[in-house]
């Protein structure tokens, strides 16, 4: 059994991301798991985060201007690893950063500090020759991202080498903005699952426990990102509290929901 | 001579045969999107393939470049700047110099030809919403322009910077009836701009066509704006033989993005007696950072969709670019040109802000044209290179575009007051 396995074991998972660099993020990452995430992704900063909304940009550049360097981003991941042996941890990112020293000094790098999974964003897996197979030596799933363009033509391409778990972006859009109408999340995840056995975690645009319960009834996993990342933006190095307080009321919901479905 | 302009790309041992079918050019090109947007792309690609051999849309690319954008575009013996350049040679050397001058299209610049065949494969494509970048705003302008030819509504992504210094251009858009955003992100230029642009996209890919200004981005836009600007270069190659009975022994281009390079270019590469310079944006020198040239300062990376030279640090954050032509003023380069400069088939040389300043007041004097500072890159490297060439060779320089949208930028660099 992976870290994935076991986290999706239980029913509906909440997935969580924080940006790498941006406050205090040992404590931050902390108070998601205390909260009850049951994943974290691990944002990555780039310069260009051209696939994210303000939320994620504003993160991004103030993780770099505090001098976030790739190393420091494999420390936290490191040091996340050492406090919890258990959470499952994603690198989250861009292919620039990724690549940059090579794909298999960062995929060995990656595996040293125990992280699970990787997203690329703008790593369509047309290129995934730059970085998916020195992942999978390294034994780190590359995740992969549907969205609602993808088509039924095009899935086998996205599932093709996917692993940990399929991220589906429920809108057409960049993160943080508005949310997908449920039914055609509902009918999304059902479609993909019929595709693939990875658990189907529903990303972008949540925002609140009400929207995250809906989900969960309907998908293996919820993804909450911008909403926390604002919490940093706002409470800059003492964020802790409220992020465990907006996670708590998060994994509340979400758990909620495996029962109401079982 | 056969004119090899004719013979299909598909050529063994072609220079003119990239990109492989994934989009790649040698390591670089390729297809680094978000996912929302690859089902579009590959689309993109299909029907660029279907319009590329439908002569009806072939009939329609033409004629609108030669009723509407007043191609083909002269081909031009610059004789006193060709007489100065001999002045402090030695007897029997500098070639004659010749210019292809793009700065007459309509708009102002080369930038028109791609959005002429881009906004005609939106139209095909049903899309009713056009979206564009901008640097110093000629691909702005000539965006808005063919969407209003073509009766679109339009949206121009400019740096808030490139807003401030581009001012002339920006009412140029609004007239035209498009909406310019700018983009206050990052430095606020070309870089930020694009990247709002992409945001856009993803969210309305449904009825959204995004026209990219240069040969860059994701495949298949480097292919397609490459190919949509090679009509500079086949205009050429069919000129300097009327002129001169033979091709041309150098062509020079600046290059920020590269695509009044690639268009040049292109229809030459497989003929190698013709020498070729790309000249890049060195900005305050290459001994400083403040420099554009992703060639001579950078390293292969992965940005806007596309594996090429871009200027990062040894994490790879993009690092800031600069120069005083805002059309330059970029931190990447596109991928063909990455390829041609591995592989030699081009030279390409950094160019200062200086120096630019110095060919742009050269060719005004000289020749009574003003051109753009992006042109005057290009024409900076000729003293340097002058004295490596007998006076019966021949070189044509691609004045890619007119300087009007430069005179304040220039006027502030040589501390004149307008």
């Amino acid at each position: 059994m992976t870290r994935f396995d076991t986290a999706f074991a239980q029913g509906p998972a909440l997935v969580c991301f924080i940006t790498a660099g941006d406050g205090d993020t040992a404590a931050n990452l902390d108070a998601l798991v205390e909260g009850g995430a049951d994943v974290i992704e691990l944002g990555m900063p780039f310069t260009d985060p051209m696939a994210d909304g303000p939320a994620i940009q504003e993160a991004n550049l103030r993780a770099l201007g505090k001098g976030t360097k790739t190393a420091d981003v494999l420390q936290i991941a490191a040091d996340f690893r050492a406090r919890h042996p258990q959470v499952p941890l994603v690198l989250m990112g861009y292919a620039n950063p990724m690549v940059h020293r090579g794909a298999e000094w960062f995929a060995a790098e990656a595996a040293k500090a125990g992280v699970d999974g990787v997203i690329c964003v703008d790593l369509a897996p047309e290129e995934d020759a730059d970085l998916g197979p020195m992942l999978r030596e390294e034994g780190v799933s590359m995740i992969r991202l549907a969205t609602p363009t993808t088509d039924a033509k095009r899935l086998p391409a996205v599932l093709d080498h996917a692993g940990g778990f399929l991220y589906y972006v429920s809108v057409a859009g960049i993160t943080g903005k508005q949310q997908a109408a449920l039914d055609s999340i509902e009918e999304a995840v059902s479609r993909l699952k019929q595709s693939t056995d990875l658990p189907v975690a529903v990303g972008f645009g949540v925002r609140t426990p009400e929207q995250a319960e809906a989900i969960a009834r309907v998908a293996d996993g919820v993804v909450v990102g911008s909403a926390l990342v604002e919490i940093v933006g706002k409470h800059g190095e003492k964020a802790a509290e409220p992020l465990k307080e907006l996670t708590s009321a998060l994994a509340k919901a979400v758990h909620n929901a495996r029962k109401v479905a079982a | 001579m056969t004119d090899q302009s004719a013979l299909p790309n598909s050529i063994p041992n072609s220079l003119r045969s990239q990109p492989d079918e994934r989009g790649h050019f040698g390591q670089f090109g390729g297809r680094y999107v978000a996912e929302t947007l690859m089902p579009l792309i590959l689309d993109l690609e299909k029907e660029y393939r279907a319009a590329k051999d439908d002569p009806e849309f072939k009939r329609e690319f033409e004629a609108l470049l030669k009723h509407y954008v007043g191609r083909p575009s002269p081909m031009y013996f610059a004789e006193r700047l060709t007489e100065h350049l001999r002045a402090d040679l030695p007897e029997g050397k500098g070639p004659k110099i010749y210019f292809k001058r793009e700065e007459l299209n309509h708009t102002g610049a080369h930038k028109i030809n791609n959005c002429i065949g881009q906004i005609l494969l939106a139209k095909r494509m049903g899309k009713t919403r056009i979206i564009a970048e901008t640097g110093a705003g000629q691909h702005g302008v000539a965006t808005a322009t063919v969407a209003a030819r073509f009766g679109l509504p339009c949206v121009i992504f400019m740096g808030a910077k490139d807003v401030e210094r581009q001012k002339p251009n920006v009412f140029r858009m609004k007239l035209l009836g498009a909406e310019v955003r700018p983009v206050t992100a990052g430095a606020e230029t070309l870089k930020d701009a694009m990247n709002e642009a992409l945001r856009d996209w993803v969210a309305n890919v449904h009825d959204t066509f995004y026209i990219i200004g240069t040969a860059a981005g994701p495949h298949p836009y480097p292919e397609l704006v490459r190919d949509f600007q090679s009509v500079i270069g086949k205009e050429s190659r069919e000129q300097i033989m009327e002129a001169e009975g033979r091709l041309p022994d150098l062509l020079v281009a600046s290059v920020g993005g590269g695509s009044n390079a690639i268009g040049l270019f292109h229809p030459f590469l497989d003929d190698a007696d013709v020498a070729m310079i790309g000249t890049e944006a060195a900005g305050l020198g290459m001994d400083t950072k403040k420099h554009a040239a992703s060639l001579a300062g950078g390293s292969p990376g992965v940005l806007h969709g596309n594996k090429t030279y871009l200027l990062q640090d040894e994490d790879g954050q993009i690092t800031e670019a600069h120069s005083i032509s805002a059309g330059l003023d970029y931190p990447g380069i596109g991928p063909e040109h990455s390829w041609l400069h591995e592989s030699g088939r081009v030279q390409y040389v950094p160019i200062t802000d200086q120096e630019a300043l110095e060919a742009f007041q050269l060719c005004c004097k000289a020749e009574g044209i003003i051109p753009a500072l992006e042109s005057a890159h290009a024409l900076a490297v000729l003293p340097k290179i002058a004295g490596d060439y007998d006076s019966d060779k021949i070189v044509i320089v691609n004045v890619s575009g007119r300087g009007d949208k430069d005179i304040f930028t220039v006027a502030v660099a040589l501390g004149a007051e307008i």
